[in-house]
């Protein structure tokens, strides 16, 4: 592989929603340079490459930031950072603005004002949301973005980054990026656990397939604290689908209905996660299937969400034409998804401090990657983004030694030694099906309907490191199946922590996002705290801390080393 | 969930194979645009919006459904149009205006 070397101020990992804000938001409060690099391209790459229907995380009239940080905490049984809550919600309704003002087209009613969906959402047409982000990040002078090229890992020394490594998807090349301070913003984790039809639709699952939580692996590789990968995110969708059903719910005000026709969303209670364990429930006790209850909805009413199903999930409306069973006529048939680890909706993701820093000196997270945090959506995502790109300026502000990339050789050939021909007896493929499997099986997977105990979990983490140990034989023909095997390998090593942390949290918080059958019941005496890991000379270390304070407190990282 | 791309119409011009967040689409020694890895499609339909010549039509696999039916959009100005080509011959059109916000 050629390398190709680049040095930069300020290196955001990912052109998603929180990467194009940051390099925005350093460009409008500094001179400082800034390399983009983006595994895809920034116009469409991320989670909102089909579009998004409705800004689910803003302050409506009459509410305050503190109502918001309220509803997340309420919502994950109280973990959660409210430092990290409050600041994003904060700035919610600031990071909206420049949406409109980018174009975005947001509904407004007849006296001007945003159309508010129930409490927290307002209504948008969010088809090109990206493109409108991805063009005025095209238009910065300082920044530079580097399609095409996926990170890889970075380079750190003495608990600080210096940059980091990735391969050009396509052009076969190897990019070392030297950089002052690094903002990772590569999203969550899918494809971890075996997906709801796990087929030729294998991709067709809620979360997007392509991220492959690379951010928290090479985290986890260089030794950052992480907080709550227990708490998994498991999405309610639209069967087959698998498309978003809070438009239903919450913009048709659909109820969920089991078989039988009995409302029974009530029974189990509203929180996110309670209503997934519902619809288990109802399945597995025989009332199943379980659906949103469209019938009787006017003809304009579904001419509406026929268009906007086009605006962030264009398979459902195929679905309801392709198949004849309109929403008017035909309640819509729901599932849950496979679990998913993102910070976005859940708490887990990097451990961060009020700035949005990592333990890694200089390196510094937002979005879907960093924890504690859930609930972010497509504006809090945003707000994050700004919040570590001022950060990251302010760092820079500071006499740090820029370091050099000492890792280098040693990264590069890890990458050449993939590329050697030889036999290798599995695929890259068969080896991601296998961890699927195991996921699905023995760590709470669809399968299992999500419960697992500590026997399921020991045999989950055995089985996963004899994975990781057949990964290092797998080879590659070109640099795409390259990035393949590093995809491999990245969520192999964020099965590994999950499985620690679901093994680490003995009480069940959660039902369905972490539903422990050897501790069935919410403790709060003992297990009202986070659970944090440090991979320490190739072991997880566990780190219980204590639930940071809210009341406009600042939290700072007092104890890097945990 | 995939897409079928029609070698006749395509023109080459690696819109598609540019746009696409998982870089699935690939040109061939003709220049022209296949899908090399169908399987690990999102359905995102960004190519589709891409296309300039409404070369390339998405469809649901048969194990979520999937019916013989097809879609693609043919774009101007703001205003998209969801084309959907039903296996039974029906030809379904939607309208979609960006400069109008979703109602739900």
């Amino acid at each position: 592989m050629e390398i190709r070397r680049f040095e930069t101020d300020i290196l955001i990992i990912g052109g998603g929603t929180a990467g194009c804000y940051a390099a925005m938001t350093i460009a409008e409060n500094s001179d400082r340079s800034v390399i983009i690099c983006e595994k895809a391209n920034i116009k469409r790459s991320g989670c909102l490459a089909a579009g998004v229907n409705a800004l689910n995380a803003y302050i409506t009239e009459g509410k305050t930031p503190q109502d918001y940080v309220d509803y997340c905490k309420r919502d994950a049984a109280g973990i959660v950072r409210e430092d990290l809550l409050l600041t994003m919600s904060e700035r919610l309704n600031k990071v909206t603005a420049r949406l409109e003002e980018l174009g975005l087209v947001i509904l407004k009613d007849k006296n001007g004002k945003y159309a508010a969906r129930g409490d927290r959402n307002i209504k948008i047409n969010g088809e090109n949301i990206k493109p409108l982000l991805a063009a005025a990040v095209e238009k910065l002078g300082n920044v530079k973005v580097l399609e095409r090229v996926n990170i890889i890992d970075y380079d750190t020394s003495g608990g600080r980054i210096n940059g980091a490594y990735g391969i050009g998807v396509e052009d076969g090349c190897f990019y070392a990026v030297k950089a002052g301070a690094v903002i990772v913003c590569t999203g969550g984790a899918a494809g971890l656990y075996k997906p709801n039809n796990p087929g030729f639709s294998r991709h067709k699952m809620w979360y997007p397939p392509f991220n492959t939580g690379a951010g928290y692996a090479m985290g986890i590789r260089h030794g950052a604290e992480m907080t709550t990968f227990e708490m998994r995110f498991i999405a309610l969708r639209c069967k087959d689908t698998i498309a978003p059903t809070g438009t239903l719910a919450q913009g048709a005000g659909a109820r969920q209905i089991n078989s039988l026709g009995e409302v029974y969303e009530q029974k189990y209670g509203l929180t996110t996660s309670e209503r997934v364990y519902g619809t288990v429930t109802e399945n597995q006790e025989g009332r199943g299937p379980c659906y949103l209850r469209t019938e009787g909805i006017t003809q304009e009413q579904e001419e509406l969400l026929l268009k906007a199903y086009l605006n962030m999930a264009p398979s459902q409306t195929l679905k309801w034409i392709e198949s004849g069973m309109m929403p008017s006529v035909s309640n819509v048939e729901i599932e849950g998804t496979e679990p998913y680890i993102v910070g976005g909706h859940t708490a887990s993701g990097y451990w961060v401090d009020t700035h949005r820093a990592t333990t890694i000196q200089g390196l510094y997270a937002a979005g879907d990657v960093a924890g504690g945090a859930p609930q972010k959506y497509v504006t809090g995502a945003l707000a994050e983004g700004e919040i570590a790109a001022l950060s990251a300026v302010e760092y820079l502000k500071g006499e740090h030694l820029r370091g050099e990339l000492e890792g280098l050789e040693k990264v590069y050939e890890e990458a050449e030694r993939f590329l050697l021909p030889k036999e290798s007896l599995y695929t890259t493929e068969q080896l991601e099906e296998a961890m699927q499997t195991v996921m699905d099986s023995y760590a709470g997977g669809i399968k299992t309907n999500y419960r697992f105990n500590e026997k399921q979990l020991d045999i989950a983490e055995r089985k996963i490191r004899q994975l990781y140990e057949l990964s290092e034989e797998l080879t590659a023909s070109d640099s795409q199946e390259l990035m393949y095997i590093y995809e491999l390998r990245e969520r192999l090593t964020v099965c590994r922590s999950v499985i620690a942390h679901l093994r680490a949290r003995k009480e069940t918080r959660w039902h369905s996002f972490g539903e422990n059958l050897d501790h069935p019941e919410r403790d709060d005496k003992n297990w009202y705290k986070y659970v944090d890991s440090k991979l320490e000379d190739g072991e997880i270390r566990i780190i219980y801390r204590d639930i940071v304070p809210g009341g406009g407190k600042v939290y700072e990282h007092s104890d890097r080393q945990g | 969930m995939s897409i079928a791309i029609d070698r006749d119409k395509c023109i080459g011009c690696g819109r598609c194979h540019d746009i696409c967040p998982g870089t699935l689409i690939k040109l061939d020694s003709e220049n022209r645009a296949y899908i090399k890895y169908p399987r690990d499609c999102w359905g995102c339909t960004s190519c589709l919006k891409e296309c300039p010549v409404y070369a390339i039509r998405f469809y649901l696999g048969a194990d979520i459904g999937g019916a013989g039916s097809l879609v693609h959009i043919e774009k101007q100005g703001d205003i998209l149009s969801w084309v959907v080509d039903r296996a039974d011959g029906a030809q379904i059109t939607i309208e979609v205006d960006r400069r109008k916000s979703n109602n739900y």
